[in-house]
């Protein structure tokens, strides 16, 4: 009854046309781009990687087995869990979670000083000048990172030339080149939340907690870091689910050492064929993540609705 | 004399080329409550953020009890102040907005809440301390404000338009309240206003400002009854304002020669006028009388029509046409007396020339 009184509004409001426009487009985006291919992933995931022959056969069943895989291992193997995997896992969630700190660290004061303090054509100009280094593909800014932190890069030349350092540093080994690159990657994503939700704080806010003698720490903290929160919420979800899916950036700036869960996906999809146990793995990271951003949202006490504000 | 709570000296504030405030020297009281009134854009507010230690002054000194406040910061200065939105801190509870000062200082929780208690039950609102901001109204509001910036026992307490969000009756209750309250705590209150309502009710002393400069300090009566200059008396209250030539100036009295023919008012020592000079005489809209047969060729005596009789209850608000292009403000106190309605009378006024003042021509408010 209210979804029929709804559409008749929204109907009216918009005209017929632009109305059923627009419930199509979404519709279609939903359901067809996001809806559908997820649940072939999901039921992929449940199934056992057969040859196209058998593909619908009796032995076509759903089976927890590539799920298993991943905690277990295979069958044959010694260990009793399958810590390669789950170790690849934990350190990419938690890595991820290092790279949005850092992010965070970093934007805050970026943020607070685009919409408190810049003004007018310096603010823009700053703005401009944080977009339009994005423009650079992705690929390009990450192997131009690694050129940057090589043996013989610019930073290393630099170091050796002042005299800090008489052998280069491994920048690519110690994981530092990946780190930066991972860092750069979604800036904008957490600026601009924070940004958005500072904006809006009444300035005369601050200046009465000055006038009150509170020093700018606990501004920040009392004043400006909880109206902001439903902004850095956003930004720090955005920021810690695409970094935990990266895969451009770990491939190129990643030691030897390290692996990203994004690149053991891969390899189930490609080198090992295996679809249904690539899914299971990258479904696995999916739940993850939305677990944690979940809890993390309730320890904090954010609610879902306050981030698309 | 005691030492002056806030002495602003030589105080002058430029943005650029625009001077916003200009040479301002006052010496405001320790107890004192004091007002800056005057209309938008005229730099009182600015004034104030110079006071606060929001802006420094770019020529003068501020002193507060004494004390030179150049490059002291509004978080260390002794005073507290009330913004015009009051901004009062949302995602916070009433007793921890109203504790916040004393949180900065360090005091422990426990004490924090006691003491905004005991301020709650200053502004009449005992146990409301639990509730959220949002949940009061805006006269509630308005008092947490106050307790807000009591709470750390400011020498000086710099209110903002504070009553300018309320309407008509709470202001009129927020003035009652105010002045109580600034009596009770006993510090020094410099009150800014664009409504001259508020200046006269709540101050013990007035400055006017206009355009950046202060054009007459002094106490309500004062500036209302003696107004030193054209603006003083056009911005606050009612005024006629008559212009012509200075004839004659006999002791404390000015002849002036204008379209109403010869006029005389009170000769002002403080901005006098000379023989031959343009001027502007004033007389307050309830300084007129009508006129009867008996005094009908007494000194300034105008023929008028009534134009316009706005009934306010206890006044009747006339407007009479004398002549071409001259309009009289007058008030009639509503005491029986007079008809219900006299719109369209003839009727000759009259006014004594000391309820008229003389001073110089200036430029003159405009509402």
């Amino acid at each position: 009854m209210s979804l029929k009184r709804w559409m008749t509004g929204f109907m009216e409001k918009n005209g017929l046309l632009v109305g059923l426009y627009i419930l199509g487009a979404v519709t279609l985006w939903i359901v067809l781009m996001i809806v559908l291919p997820q649940l072939f992933m999901l039921d992929f995931s449940f199934r056992y990687n057969l040859p196209p022959a058998e593909i619908g056969g009796p032995k076509d069943v759903y089976t927890l087995s590539n799920y298993k895989y991943l905690i277990y291992g295979s069958a044959g193997s010694a260990a009793d869990y399958n810590w390669i995997d789950l170790s690849v896992f934990l350190q990419t969630i938690i890595a991820a979670v290092f790279v949005t700190l850092i992010d965070l660290a970093l934007c805050y004061p970026i943020a607070y000083y685009l919409a408190h303090t810049a003004k007018g054509a310096t603010g823009r100009l700053l703005i401009l000048s944080l977009i339009i280094p994005y423009w650079v593909n992705e690929i390009l800014r990450a192997f131009a990172f690694r050129i940057i932190f090589g043996a013989s890069g610019v930073i290393n030349n630099f170091l050796v030339y002042l005299g800090l350092i008489d052998q280069p540093i491994d920048f690519i080994r110690e994981d530092v080149a990946l780190y930066t690159g991972l860092s750069y990657a979604y800036i904008l994503l957490m600026i601009f939340p924070i940004y958005n939700a500072v904006e809006s704080l009444d300035r005369n806010q601050v200046e009465a907690a000055r006038d009150m003698g509170s020093g700018w720490l606990r501004i920040h903290w009392r004043i400006v870091i909880p109206f902001a929160k439903p902004g850095i919420a956003s930004g720090c979800t955005m920021v810690f689910m695409l970094t935990a899916g990266a895969l451009a950036a770990p491939q190129i700036l990643g030691g030897p050492s390290s692996l990203w869960f994004t690149q053991l996906i891969v390899q189930w999809f490609n080198t090992g064929g295996n679809w249904p146990r690539g899914s299971a793995y990258a479904i696995a990271l999916l739940i993850a993540c939305v677990a944690f951003v979940l809890f993390m949202m309730r320890v904090f006490k954010i609610r879902v609705g306050e981030i698309g504000r | 004399m005691s030492q002056a709570a806030v002495e602003l000296d030589s105080v002058t504030i430029k943005f650029g080329d625009f001077v916003a405030v200009r040479d301002v020297n006052i010496d405001i009281g320790d107890g004192e409550f004091f007002s800056f009134l005057g209309p938008s854009g005229c730099g009182k507010t600015t004034l104030l953020r110079a006071v606060s230690g929001f802006l420094e002054p770019t020529d003068g000194h501020v002193r507060i009890h004494g004390n030179d406040m150049a490059g002291i910061g509004p978080n260390v200065r002794p005073t507290a102040l009330i913004f015009q939105n009051l901004a009062l801190f949302p995602l916070m509870t009433v007793w921890e907005n109203i504790a916040f000062g004393l949180e900065v200082r360090g005091v422990g929780k426990r004490e924090r809440r006691d003491r905004a208690e005991e301020l709650l039950d200053l502004i009449a609102l005992p146990g409301q301390g639990d509730k959220m901001v949002s949940e009061l109204s805006g006269g509630q509001r308005q008092r947490v404000a106050i307790a807000r910036a009591l709470a750390v026992e400011p020498k000086v307490l710099l209110l903002d338009e504070p009553l300018s969000a309320l309407d008509l009756k709470l202001r009129q209750h927020m003035r009652t309240e105010l002045r109580a309250i600034q009596q009770r705590v006993g510090i020094t209150f410099i009150y800014i206003t664009h409504d001259q309502g508020e200046a006269l009710t709540m101050s013990d002393r007035i400055a006017v400002m206009s355009a950046g400069v202060v054009e007459q300090v002094g106490k309500g009566a004062d500036i209302y009854d003696r107004p030193d200059s054209a603006f003083v008396a056009s911005f606050v209250g009612e005024n006629n304002a008559f212009r012509g030539r200075v004839t004659q100036i006999s002791g404390d009295e000015v002849k002036l020669e204008g379209r109403q023919g010869q006029l005389v008012g009170r000769f002002n020592p403080d901005n006098p006028v000379r023989e031959g000079d343009e001027a502007y005489l004033f007389v307050r809209p309830e300084s007129f009388k009508f006129a009867d047969a008996a005094n009908a060729d007494a000194v300034n005596t105008i023929k008028a029509t009534v134009r316009e009789d706005e009934f306010e209850g206890s006044f009747h608000h006339l407007i009479l046409a004398a002549g071409e292009d001259d309009y009289v403000r007058m008030s009639l106190t509503n005491d029986g007396s007079h008809s219900s309605n006299l719109k369209g009378a003839e009727q000759s006024v009259r006014f004594e020339p000391a309820r008229g003042v003389v001073l110089p021509i200036g430029p003159l408010a405009t509402e």
